[in-house]
């Protein structure tokens, strides 16, 4: 894949030329669309995403959003990549520029060369002289499309999806096509949105130039699909045989449970009318997690999702079920910071958090998407590993991933069956006679364990938190404790080969520099990889996706002269986990990449870092 | 010839179970802890009952009345939880197995303080269980603090004063939706297996607030929660006969004398009347009555409200005949072709 020098002079920021102002930009560019929130455009920028999607052309959006009903400003991007690239880009170069709160500062930001499509009334082409201004009377072109002033306010955004359409050289058919799917094939709604769209096409034609940026149509779509991580990993627990939902609403975690409800609804009512699955809308976090326990003990795949204040609350119940031995999925949509924090901002600031969550000693497996791929395969194996494993499992997904829509190929149907775990029937105990449910019977650590309402006298144990002996029978003793916590350990060591091993992404010559990054950082991270490469620096580039980790980490590190760690915090949560198991005199050899400013992580960035880390 | 004689049948209930099989591990609470009358009085309920001690599932918080599960029903799946959180696991287990019957011991600490707020929403669902509060008005664990039920002016073993108002669970539960709300005493043996009868055969939620005197912290003079307060101020609303679906009906009583109620699995109950007309399927009556005899001081005992036509929460869920917990993978993994059409839609 040839790597384009211009972008990389955009992004270290040297400066170019005027003539690369007027040089023609095919299918490599991003663009802004700033409006008010709560003014409707989501559905005119998923049309205008879907649109170069249906041309062929890799493309992917990010929605930064602010969290508030109505009235704050929002910005989405779009970049159009030709060599696939799906991370945010530091720099938009076309502005759709609809709220007059944020336009001037978002006109400045503008390199020089970019182009400029805003709302008449705005004003804004006395602003610069280097970046071209396409004027657009989008109240005048709306009114006669809309009869009702409601309505208008919706589709004054259509309305700049047409215009963009001619600017950018969008095929106006597949225009159409995106629409009608965005309105579900709905005719009144797909006429109304397809005659705004036309009509600011039209102005368009009749009294503006293209622009030098276009979208020209590939060939590199064949098969895909746009969803968000969020509907993914509901998909995954609908093909998981996820069968009770506990939830308490959480941006941005909601999206997934609202998902996964209409999916239930659709796919999983019984010949009779009967449904096979229940969710609840619990009180709080607290409750989600002691419901999902309580039906996960009972012997159902039962799984939450939340963010950050939610796991802190779901902290004493998940040690009750780190010690009693109780699987449970739980989805923790990572946002920014403690309390609300920045609730629409991405981050992954829960690593350390999650895998330690409560108290005594306790630790726990994490599964760590990096795509709505991983999103959906996360949404049916976090419940094969809980309950072969027997402990509650945390899937650790971001904002980003969840709530964005991305590219992707389409889903694979799993290939193995429920993998149900070390579960004991009522025949079993005809055969064994009795059984203890603590007792390493097979060596990895993880006891045997029978259902609620298996009718055989034996089949019943305790469950409990308090100190325990192999029979679930209450015990102080101190060799009971110590055996249970060493089996407890013994089980974690067999948890690395039971949870997903990581990637080797990208491997280079002779490179003594190393990458490790897992989640939404991935994607910056190997677009960061082509660039350094430009930079002269070859890298090999690890993707985590677990926690535990297997000795694949440790000997990566052990291999490489320095390795740096790309991550979305401020404390480097990732790199002190890895720490925790390398060798000690590798420790020195990790190094960081961080980024916590609640937007997603942009190539550029860690291009940036290394560089600078390096030069030392 | 040496006969060999019989040995004496042990009595055995309509399963064919004998007490035996419906008793738990001994009790490590005080002696002469009201809780482990109740233990005993559960143990005798289901197996009067003839309940499969394995499609029952006890559940608890934190606290000695969250220990007693541990002392009944050793054949019953048991789930103690985390302190005040008892209602969650219950929930959950109950929507994934709703087969099974749910018997749930919490404390007055467990439920009224730092379980408040799990307490309300179980009452508001409806979920069908038993939930019975060991209520002792202190903290014993701890050592003998004050907990949320404790009465305005009853005093610690130090002589401390409670100033602060009872928490009335029982009205509360009623006004929050529990379909089965009564108070009884742990040295009532009659009323208190009456009840638990009928809570067994009861779909809903069952809110059994019992009196139980806490030996060690909260049975001295000025107590309000002790034994000897207990007999001085108990104020039975009506003699309780509970008669099960499986029996015949033998007794006729005699018309005005009381109340005849009809269970949701067709089980009887019939209310004698003492010093006044009281009718358990009026809530708002249920409500002033429980305020009048706080008034008085009286603790009063007996059904306060029963609604058996209620749906519960797991009937409104509409869910089949096989728990949830049970469904075999052809019925919870939708086939190859359903993600083939879902895919085509994100094309």
């Amino acid at each position: 894949m040839a790597f384009p020098m211009a972008s990389i002079d955009v992004a270290l920021n040297q400066g170019a030329d005027s003539s690369q102002h007027r040089e023609p930009v095919v299918n490599n560019f991003s663009i802004q669309v700033a409006t008010v929130n709560g003014s409707g455009s989501q559905s005119a920028n998923s049309v205008l995403l879907r649109t170069i999607f249906l041309m062929g052309v890799p493309v992917s959006g990010k929605n930064l959003f602010p969290s508030n009903i109505a009235g704050l400003p929002t910005w989405f991007t779009i970049r159009v990549s030709k060599q696939g690239y799906v991370a945010r880009k530091r720099d938009s170069e076309i502005l759709v520029a609809m709220n007059p709160e944020s336009a001037a500062e978002d006109v400045n930001k503008l390199k020089a060369g970019s182009v400029v499509v805003f709302d008449e009334p705005l004003k804004l082409a006395a602003l610069r002289d280097d970046v071209e201004f396409y004027s657009i009377p989008f109240d005048k072109l709306v009114a006669p499309v809309a009869p009702e002033p409601k309505l208008r306010k919706l589709l004054r955004n259509m309305v700049y999806v047409g215009v963009l359409a001619h600017l950018l050289k969008l095929e106006m058919p597949e225009l159409e096509v995106a629409i009608s799917k965005q309105f579900l094939g709905k005719k009144r709604a797909t006429d109304i949105n397809v005659a705004a769209a036309r009509a600011g096409y039209e102005y368009a034609v009749a009294n503006c130039q293209p622009t030098r940026f276009s979208v020209k149509r590939m060939n590199e779509n064949v098969g895909k699909i746009i969803i968000d991580g969020n509907s993914a990993g509901a998909l995954g627990a609908l093909f998981g045989g996820v069968t009770v939902v506990p939830w308490y609403p959480i941006t941005p975690s909601s999206s997934l449970i609202e998902s996964l409800m209409d999916l239930l609804k659709e796919h999983r009512m019984d010949a009779d009318g009967k449904a096979t699955f229940a969710v609840v809308q619990a009180e709080d976090e607290l409750a989600a997690i002691g419901m999902v326990l309580g039906a996960s003990w009972a012997g159902a795949r039962a799984m939450t999702a939340t963010a950050g204040p939610g796991i802190s609350l779901m902290s004493e119940f998940t040690g009750l079920g780190y010690y009693a031995e109780i699987p449970a999925v739980i989805w923790n949509v990572q946002r920014v910071g403690p309390s609300t924090g920045l609730p629409t901002r991405t981050a992954q600031g829960d690593l350390l958090s999650t895998a330690f969550l409560s108290h005594g000693d306790t630790k726990h497996p994490m599964l760590l998407p990096c795509s709505v791929t991983e999103c959906f395969e996360c949404g049916y194996k976090a419940f094969d590993i809980a309950e072969r494993l027997q402990t509650p499992v945390f899937v650790l997904s971001d904002l980003d991933i969840g709530m964005n829509n991305w590219m992707s190929e389409e889903f694979k149907y799993p290939d193995a069956p429920l993998d149900r775990g070390k579960v004991l029937s009522k025949e079993d105990l005809d055969r064994l006679g009795s059984f203890q449910r603590y007792k390493d019977v097979d060596g990895d650590g993880i006891g045997w364990r029978t259902l609620p309402g298996t009718e055989h006298p034996n089949a019943a144990w305790f469950a409990r938190g308090s100190g325990h002996n192999e029979k679930a029978q209450y015990s102080e003793r101190p060799e009971d404790f110590v055996n249970n916590l060493d089996r407890l350990d013994h089980k974690w060591e067999t948890a690395r080969s039971v949870v997903p091993a990581p990637v080797l992404e990208r491997t280079a010559k002779g490179a003594k520099v190393g990458l490790i990054a897992f989640g939404s950082s991935h994607w910056a991270t190997l677009e960061s990889v082509d660039e350094l490469t430009q930079h002269g620096i070859a890298t090999d580039y690890l993707r985590l996706k677990a926690y535990p980790f297997s000795a694949a980490v440790k000997e990566f590190v052990a291999a490489h002269e320095r390795v740096y760690v790309i991550e979305q915090n401020r404390d480097a949560q990732m790199l002190q986990l890895i720490k925790m198991d390398v060798d000690a005199h590798d420790a020195a050899k990790l190094h960081s990449v961080l980024h916590y400013n609640g937007h997603p992580l942009e190539a550029q960035f860690v291009t940036e870092s290394i560089v600078s880390q390096e030069a030392k | 010839m040496a006969t060999t004689p019989n040995p004496p049948a042990v009595k055995q209930n309509r399963i064919g179970l004998s007490v035996i099989d419906y008793r738990g591990s001994k009790s490590t609470l005080c002696a002469g802890c009201g809780h482990n009358a109740i233990s005993e009085r559960i143990i005798d309920a289901f197996y009067d009952m003839g309940i499969e001690p394995e499609h029952v599932a006890k559940l608890s918080g934190i606290g000695c009345s969250s220990k007693s599960p541990a002392y009944f029903l050793s054949r019953a799946h048991s789930f103690n939880g985390v302190h005040g959180r008892m209602p969650a696991i219950a929930t959950g287990a109950a929507v994934a197995n709703h087969k099974m019957l749910y018997i749930g011991v919490s404390g007055d600490g467990d439920t009224a303080s730092i379980g408040m707020g799990q307490f309300v929403h179980l009452m508001r669902r409806n979920l069908p269980m038993i939930y019975i509060i060991e209520d002792n008005g202190v903290y014993g664990l701890t050592k003998g603090q004050f907990s949320a039920t404790a009465d305005v002016g009853s005093t610690l073993k130090s002589g401390v004063v409670n100033e602060l108002p009872a928490i009335d669970t029982c009205a509360l539960a009623i006004e929050l939706g529990a379909t089965f709300v009564a108070r009884s005493f742990s040295g009532d043996k009659k009323q208190l297996s009456a009840l638990l009868k009928a809570a067994i055969a009861h779909n809903g939620t069952v809110l059994l607030d019992v009196i139980s005197p806490c030996v060690t912290f909260n049975d001295h003079e000025g107590s309000t929660k002790s034994y000897k307060f207990m007999k001085d101020h108990e104020e039975p609303l009506h003699d309780i006969n509970f008669v099960p679906a499986f029996e015949e009906i033998d007794v006729e009583y005699e018309e005005g004398t009381g109340v005849d109620i009809s269970l949701h699995d067709g089980s009887k109950m019939h209310l004698t009347k003492l010093e006044e007309d009281f009718d358990p399927t009026n809530r708002i009556e249920a409500l002033k009555r429980l305020g009048e005899a706080r008034d008085k001081n009286e603790v009063l005992t007996g059904l306060f409200y029963l609604n058996a036509n209620q749906p519960s929460f797991t009937d409104r869920l509409g869910l089949g005949d096989v728990a949830l917990a049970r469904l075999p993978q052809d019925v919870t993994r939708p086939g190859k072709a359903v993600l083939a059409s879902i895919m085509e839609e994100y094309r």
